[in-house]
């Protein structure tokens, strides 16, 4: 039985947390995550969940008092954007050390300087190597199952590791779809009790966070955490397995869209992949074989999926929703480490950086990539300079207000 | 204090040990002396959350001195992680998911640098929240477990590695001690107190007033530092009962915001006493005009206790 319901992305992280019953949600309130967690406020007075929310002084002590009450045996769910999650970003790697599971919804918002409100990836891709886990949500419907699927992922003894669940703030957090909001009694199905692993104890005492003054056990203790990360590839498969047959939703590292024949594939995450998938569409609709990959699975990397489902295609492009000053694309790196050893890999891969700070994207921009990808597989150029989006029309509304910031009146 | 105590004299300080013997600090450490007193009277049902500084070491992989539970959290954090813990066993004890049986005191332990700088926004959240807590300062007047550097605690006049006096700098540390007592009192929280292992009984007896107490319950123990304030390992109990009797370090208690001196010395013993006996303050004796630095320490010393006689009605002589 479906219970669609019509509701914001941030109203569906909500539900995830409520649907895993969680125990602990220690808050901080940050725009555009806000709305999840005066969601859950909300319930938790209501008493439709029974868990006790604390709003904390700051993101950094919220991560600590989440991984403190993971290590004490709570199921922890909290929500943060941006600076919000870069201010508590030591913790994050502190937990991955504990080994302390929980599931952290990140409403991408771009960082300051300057401030703005609008989404990029470079806050969420920070906690890159954190030793999270990170899924990233396209919809609404990705955030609530993603959601459930996360905890089943970082609280599996061969994971036991943060999990990251990312949105786009504003055209995700904001924005209502139709959801399909999964039944009480098949979630408690899907999800068994998190069981902590010697948790802080009056009678049986342990230490947690011992300092390791050796650089080898450092080593050991981190190589570990790597080989846990790593396991988390087939633990969401198996969840994904006992989820689809449960809610009729599966959810690989990856989703293949219009791949089949596909000679140029865009590779692309979160949000925008909706306005990729719409391009390839049309152009589909023209003839042209074109195709999306989307990245759900950030970490760990989908090495093999992107290796599989990238080899043979004339031309690939990853778009990043993010920049490394002086370098680029964060992705793009790793996708193309994913292709370097095959025979048959892409003859080019085009580095396209747009949507920073929330920069639209126009479906005209959209298609001047897949154009860029068709010349490049005709002149078969092999090392392609990147694209920076920004259209004219931007420009010159850049022009006006640089203008405006001298005190120069702009020309008519 | 509350007048029903187990405690009346050095007797009746517990043999019990919850801190075993050998671990790395350094010998005459007047934090783990610190630690020590205090885990006697709160008993083995304990867990410890630490934020960076010398107690860190204490657990170093795979050991741990203690016979109760250990948590390093991070430097400016460490109040949280009580609150991390504290919420968990609250939750999960109401939904009989833990036993009642495991429950724990839940102990804050940090240095000086964590508790007036660093960790200060993270202990004020604690205390505004009313978490049920310790919090245990070992206050060392400095960033010790990096080499001795200036913190918002180090007194003034005090040389540290970062305010090394020089013939343009001649005091050393210029800044005055924060005092973090004060910022404590101000969130009214049920309890507040002042500790020095020279003074045993008034240790124990405050550690156990707060057992009585729900909510949080602060500590600041002066931690003498023998490698940083430079005197002799077994020096620690002389200094820190120096600082005492020179009225430096008071000995003193809020229950619910009022403060009460629980030892008045009769006497103020000269400040220089107390000053001679540590490398940190030696330069201050070496300057043309010593007499400067020293008695501007004396004057606020008097200015202390001046305060405290009109405040609490007691008598003490100063030094003038």
């Amino acid at each position: 039985m479906k219970n669609d319901r019509l509701i914001t992305g941030n109203f569906a992280a909500a539900w995830a947390a409520r649907l895993a019953r969680v125990d602990y949600i220690p808050a901080y309130p940050i725009t555009p995550q806000t709305e999840i967690i005066e969601t859950l406020a909300k319930w938790v007075r209501e008493g439709l969940m029974d868990a006790r929310l604390v709003q904390v002084e700051s993101e950094h002590s919220m991560l600590t008092a989440a991984g403190a009450a993971s290590l004490t045996g709570a199921r922890v769910f909290s929500a943060t954007s941006s600076q919000g999650l870069l201010y508590g970003l030591e913790m994050l790697y502190n937990m991955s050390g504990w080994r302390a599971p929980m599931v952290l919804v990140n409403v991408s918002r771009a960082l300051a300087a300057p401030i703005t409100l609008a989404p990029d990836h470079n806050d969420v891709l920070a906690a890159r190597d954190s030793g999270s886990v990170q899924l990233h949500a396209e919809n609404a419907q990705e955030v609530v199952d993603l959601g459930l699927l996360a905890y089943r992922i970082a609280e599996d003894r061969r994971v036991r590791l943060p999990a990251i669940v990312n949105l786009d703030g504003f055209f995700l957090s904001f924005t209502r779809e139709k959801v399909d909001i999964p039944e009480q009694a098949k979630v408690d199905e899907f999800l068994p009790e998190y069981k902590v692993a010697d948790p802080f104890s009056a009678t049986r005492p342990v230490s947690k966070g011992s300092s390791v003054m050796e650089g080898f056990a450092y080593s050991y203790f981190h190589y570990h955490i790597h080989e846990a990360a790593q396991r988390a590839r087939e633990v969401l498969r198996e969840a994904s397995q006992d989820y689809e047959s449960l809610f009729g939703r599966r959810y690989g590292p990856v989703e293949a869209f219009m791949l089949d024949d596909a000679e140029y594939v865009l590779v692309i995450s979160n949000s925008f992949a909706t306005l990729g998938k719409q391009a390839v569409v049309s152009l589909r609709k023209d003839g042209v074989p074109a195709g999306l990959l989307k990245l759900r699975m950030l970490r760990p990397f989908p090495v093999q999926e992107v290796a599989s489902t990238l080899r043979g295609r004339k031309v690939v492009a990853v778009f990043d929703q993010n920049l490394s000053p002086g370098s680029g694309g964060i992705l793009y790196p790793e996708v193309t480490s994913a292709l370097y050893h095959l025979r048959d890999r892409p003859k080019s891969v085009l580095p396209v950086v747009g949507g920073l700070g929330g920069k639209d994207i126009t479906k005209h921009e959209m298609m001047a990539v897949f154009e860029r990808m068709r010349a490049l597989g005709r002149n078969g150029e092999t090392a392609p300079a990147p694209m920076y989006l920004m259209r004219d029309d931007e420009m010159a509304r850049v022009n006006r207000m640089l203008s405006v910031a001298r005190g120069v009146q702009p020309k008519k | 204090m509350t007048t029903a105590t187990k405690f009346k004299t050095m007797k009746d300080l517990p043999r019990v040990d919850y801190l075993s013997p050998g671990n790395p600090l350094c010998a005459g450490c007047g934090g783990v002396l610190a630690v020590r007193l205090f885990h006697k009277v709160l008993g083995p049902h304990a867990i410890w959350v630490n934020a960076a500084g010398c107690m860190t070491v204490i657990t170093t992989y795979p050991l741990s001195p203690l016979k109760s539970n250990w948590f390093y959290t991070a430097f400016a954090s460490a109040p949280a992680g009580a609150q991390g813990v504290r919420d968990a066993l609250d939750v999960l004890i109401a939904k009989g998911k833990v036993k009642p049986s495991e429950d724990m005191k839940v102990v804050v332990v940090t240095g000086d640098g964590a508790a007036y700088d660093i960790g200060l926004q993270s202990t004020s959240g604690a205390i505004q929240r009313n978490l049920d807590f310790y919090y245990l300062v070992y206050d060392n007047e400095s960033y010790g477990n990096t080499g001795f550097q200036m913190s918002a605690s180090t007194p003034f006049g005090s040389s540290t590695k970062t305010t090394p006096p020089t013939s343009r700098f001649p005091i050393g540390n210029e800044s005055p001690k924060k005092d973090l007592f004060e910022i404590w009192r101000a969130h009214k929280p049920p309890y507040v107190a002042t500790l020095s292992s020279a003074h045993v009984v008034d240790f124990l007896r405050k550690v156990e007033a707060g057992t009585t107490m729900k909510g949080p319950k602060l500590y600041l123990a002066m931690a003498g530092c023998p490698t940083g304030w430079g005197f002799g390992a077994e020096e620690t109990i002389r200094v820190e009962r120096l600082a005492v009797e020179t009225g430096v370090w008071p000995l003193k208690e809020a229950v619910d915001g009022i403060t009460k001196h629980t030892y008045v010395p009769r006497a103020l013993k000269p400040v220089s006493e107390y000053l001679k006996t540590q490398e940190r303050f030696a330069h201050l004796f070496e300057l043309e005009q010593r007499n400067a630095p020293v008695a501007a320490i004396q004057e606020s010393v008097n200015s202390y206790w001046r305060a405290v006689s009109a405040a609490e009605g007691v008598q003490v002589r100063l030094v003038e």
